[in-house]
């Protein structure tokens, strides 16, 4: 009993692992990650309260802060009724109607989100000057996200037994009225969660506002910062606009742990019937086409055609020249697969704790990591060029920052691919290898790192993804002389160098959209919602 | 069952490792492109707009041999960058749309001395007295209006009428923008605090916000807002964008002397914790030189003024000899603070 057999400890820790205190290593390593994902709102809240309190109060409320929020909850508003009512229509169509081709239109509706709103919005600008505003603020960004909505409306379309809708049909309601009375409530935690989060994208939205020259905290914030103003007004508006997200993310995550309408059983489910939608097919045709047109066509053809018109109105004489393009493109590839691996890694010790140890501590470390959702890229890129210029003066303007600032900015994403395919291990497995006689850093290596593989390489890919689109953080925290993708983007169609701007635009939706491809088919299209 | 993950343990982890490497190979490459910090090379913080620095650097550096490190910008933020940066701040020169940005510095006591023979290239009263800074470019600040939604004859006679009654809804400012904060300072120069904030309390009542001039313009030209007040360049920028035939905003000008005629210098300096001084100096009297003012005012992407005597200004503008500015020197109009304040109070930031 003294002297306890290798064999009995291997045994008593297949025994019970969900009652035993968590690795210690893989616990501070979890605790580090989540400090530094607090960094930013930490600094950012700091910032902002410095200095007296009544100099603080007059800051917040000024009457621009009033109309800021006017603006940019105005704006949620209208993305959100919109997005809404195209994705409900969009979904039903393509999930209950025989509109042509729903197979196809399956695969084309989420496509916007592989095209950045920024790209998209420097098209329509290129357009014409008259996008700009409110108006065609919310065109842009509604026509960017609104699968945000679709693609839960879609799944939980998909998932629904059909024989309610018919019992209440059987009983004597209309197509219409069992519709709103059976099927809509049923649908709700699907609309409100993707509302939420397309609110929370339009809170946190920088790149498309300011090409469109619409004011929100974003772009205000980034204003405040161009203007030289002290720190502690970028901050307050900061702190004015994190309120508003995590309003947003607190009411989604409570969202998604429901289950309101579960029916008895889960049964055998059959397709639904597909609705006939007689002449009404030709309008519903045109109504799928327009929304798509919108969202992803007319910013490609105008890409295109940009293309074709690099010497006359480029109004740009700096040429662009083939050989700063890959440069360039090789930079972003460059950041998306340094960022990709480091939140990665980042974000597993974190995802596997969550995974398999449910006790408080590590519930708490998990819930910091998602809260970069709601915290827009500006914030944290501002927040780090404190941090870096107070306390680690040694990495300010490195890349090695700006891949952290990413990492921060993508932990969530990572999180959450990871921990799903870690959930899906067989305790077991480990603990054979265990008792097996093989150590622990040889069953991570042996046995948990491949099985997790498929999360990991979905995480790495969204991060990459991701990182290739984003573009205040890249603005504020890239190295002296670097360039990427969206900064050459940003910096041509800011100065109305639209045709300047086009190589930059087509490489990015192309690594954007090959990406989200590959993503889709190797790890399911679950991956991407 | 233990084949499965054994074998996938030779394979994946070997992947990972490659793809890590390779990651961490492109990271080191874009680390040393970006901070090649050898002697032959400068770092610009740069405020102006990016095509025309980019001209004007590739030229610098066919020229020179000398690289240039760019870090764009906008100019206040930059020159609050540099000074929370401190004395080791990484930056040789600062180059800016607008004068107060510099002055701002060198109250600090941030700036060096240029070089007389590069001064001497432009007339003085656009430099800095003391000799800490240089006149590039300039511009001036010009009224743009729709004809559709104003007529002519209604226009205002000096910049102080934006703010009356008569303009209430039909104005468009960007008061967070550089070009704007100068014309604020002349303002309090010409007719005092008071008066001048009284006239941005009425512009905040007259008038719809936008963050920057482009965004100005544009209103203008679609409608939204009948007339602002504006850096004409921006006017040529977004009429070679939308074309001759589509531009509905027109340019007009105060009465001869008004504040709102005044008129903008760009300028540079180099830092007093510069690197890289000598190379600097080199810059700085690259940019002053016929080779590189010529070039600009050539550019169909820059529409200011070379302040170099005798190179002939961009045939879309008007000669420079033929504005009316206000009589105010551009050294008087100091750096932005007592501008921002009086925005500040007058609640348009």
């Amino acid at each position: 009993m003294n002297s306890p057999s290798p064999y009995r400890a291997a045994a008593s820790t297949a025994a019970a692992p969900r009652d035993h205190a968590p690795p210690t290593v893989l616990l501070l390593l979890a605790i580090l990650v989540s400090a530094l994902v607090l960094a930013p709102i930490a600094v950012t809240v700091f910032d902002a309260v410095r200095g007296s309190v009544v100099g603080t109060l007059a800051l917040l409320f000024r009457p621009v802060i009033g109309h800021l929020l006017l603006n940019t909850i105005g704006l949620a508003v209208v993305c959100a009724v919109g997005s809404g009512l195209v994705s409900l229509a969009m979904a039903w169509l393509i999930e209950r109607s025989d509109v042509p081709g729903y197979s196809i239109w399956r695969v084309l509706a989420p496509l916007p989100l592989a095209l950045p709103a920024f790209v998209s919005s420097y098209a329509w600008l290129s357009i014409s000057p008259s996008f700009q505003g409110a108006a065609g603020a919310a065109l842009v960004v509604s026509a960017s996200y609104y699968p945000l909505v679709y693609l839960p409306l879609a799944a939980a379309l998909r998932g629904l037994d059909p024989a309610q809708e018919e019992s209440a049909r059987s009983l004597g309601l209309s197509p219409l009225a069992a519709f709103c009375r059976v099927t809509l409530p049923q649908l709700r935690p699907a609309l409100l969660g993707g509302t939420l989060l397309l609110v929370l994208h339009v809170l946190t939205e920088f790149g498309a506002f300011a090409l469109l020259r619409f004011r929100t905290f974003t772009t205000a914030i980034y204003s405040a910062y161009n203007a030289g103003l002290q720190v502690k007004q970028g901050a307050l508006l900061a702190c004015v606009l994190l309120f508003l997200c995590f309003l947003c993310l607190w009411g989604e995550q409570r969202l998604r742990g429901q289950h309101d309408y579960a029916s008895i059983g889960a049964g055998v489910r059959r397709m639904p019937r597909r609705h006939s939608l007689g002449w009404g097919r030709i309008p519903a045709l045109i109504f799928l086409g327009t929304v798509f047109t919108a969202a992803v066509g007319v910013p490609l053809a105008t890409i295109g055609y940009w293309l074709t018109r690099t010497d006359a109105a480029a109004m740009t004489t700096t040429a662009v020249s083939t050989a700063q393009i890959i440069r360039v493109s090789f930079s972003s590839i460059g950041y998306g697969v340094a960022a990709g691996i480091l939140t990665t890694a980042l974000a597993f010790p974190v995802a596997y704790l969550a995974a398999r140890y449910h006790n408080r501590a590590v519930q708490l470390i998990e819930r910091t990591t998602y809260l970069p959702k709601g915290v827009p890229g500006i914030v944290v890129a501002l927040a780090l060029v404190t941090l870096s210029l107070q306390l680690l003066y040694p990495l300010y303007q490195t890349a090695i920052l700006l891949v952290l600032a990413y990492a921060i900015i993508f932990m969530p994403l990572a999180v959450v691919s990871i921990r799903a395919t870690a959930g899906q291990i067989e305790p077991g497995l480990e603990n054979s290898a265990r008792a097996l006689g093989v150590g622990r850093f040889g069953v991570f290596r042996r046995v948990t790192l491949p099985l997790t593989a498929p999360g990991l390489g979905s995480a790495t890919a969204l991060v990459f993804i991701s990182v290739c689109t984003e573009l205040p953080t890249t603005l504020l925290l890239i190295p002296t002389g670097a360039h990427t993708l969206a900064t050459e983007i940003w910096a041509e169609s800011s100065n109305f160098a639209f045709a300047a701007a086009a190589p930059y635009a087509a490489v990015l939706a192309a690594i954007s959209m090959l990406a989200a491809w590959l993503l889709a088919n190797r790890f399911g299209r679950a991956a991407v919602a | 069952m233990f084949n499965h993950p054994r074998r996938c343990a030779s394979s994946r982890p070997g992947r990972l490792l490659t793809a890590l490497t390779l990651g961490a190979a492109l990271l080191f490459g874009m680390n040393t492109t970006a901070s090649a910090a050898d002697q032959q090379s400068i770092t610009l913080y740069a405020g102006q707009h990016q095509q025309m620095v980019r001209l004007l650097v590739n030229a610098f550096e066919k020229k020179s041999g000398i690289t240039v490190n760019v870090r764009p910008g906008e100019g206040a933020a930059l020159a609050s960058q540099i000074l929370r940066e401190g004395k080791r701040s990484p930056a040789d020169v600062f180059f800016t749309e607008n004068t107060p940005e510099l002055v701002r510095l060198d109250n600090e006591h941030r700036l060096a001395k240029v070089a007389p023979n590069t001064l001497a290239q432009v007339p003085s009263q656009y430099s800095a007295s003391n000799g800490r800074w240089l006149g590039v470019l300039a511009r001036q600040n010009v009224m743009v209006y729709n004809p559709q939604k104003i007529d002519k004859a209604d226009l205002p006679q000096s910049l102080m009428d934006l703010a009356s009654d008569a303009y209430k809804g039909k104005v468009a400012v960007s008061p967070a923008e550089g070009d704007f904060l100068p014309l604020v300072k002349a303002m309090a120069i010409k007719h005092g605090e008071a008066k001048t904030l009284q006239w941005l309390k009425g512009l905040k009542t007259n008038a719809k916000i936008y963050n920057e001039d482009e965004g100005v313009v544009n209103a203008v030209n679609n409608g939204s807002a009948a007339l602002g007040d504006i850096n004409d360049y921006y006017y040529y920028r977004v009429r070679e964008q939308t074309g001759k035939d589509a531009m509905k905003a027109q340019i007009a000008h105060f009465a001869s002397g008004d504040v709102g005629n005044l008129v903008n210098v760009s300028g540079v300096a180099i830092l007093d914790s510069a690197p890289h001084p000598q190379a600097a100096q080199k810059f700085l009297k690259f940019m002053v030189s016929k080779q590189a003012q010529t070039m600009l005012a050539n550019s169909q992407i820059d529409f200011e003024y070379p302040l170099r005597p005798g190179i002939a200004a961009n045939e879309q503008v008007e000669p420079f000899d033929q504005l009316n500015p206000p009589k105010i020197n551009v050294n008087d109009l100091g750096d932005n603070s007592l501008a921002i304040k009086l925005v500040r109070e007058a609640g348009l930031l």
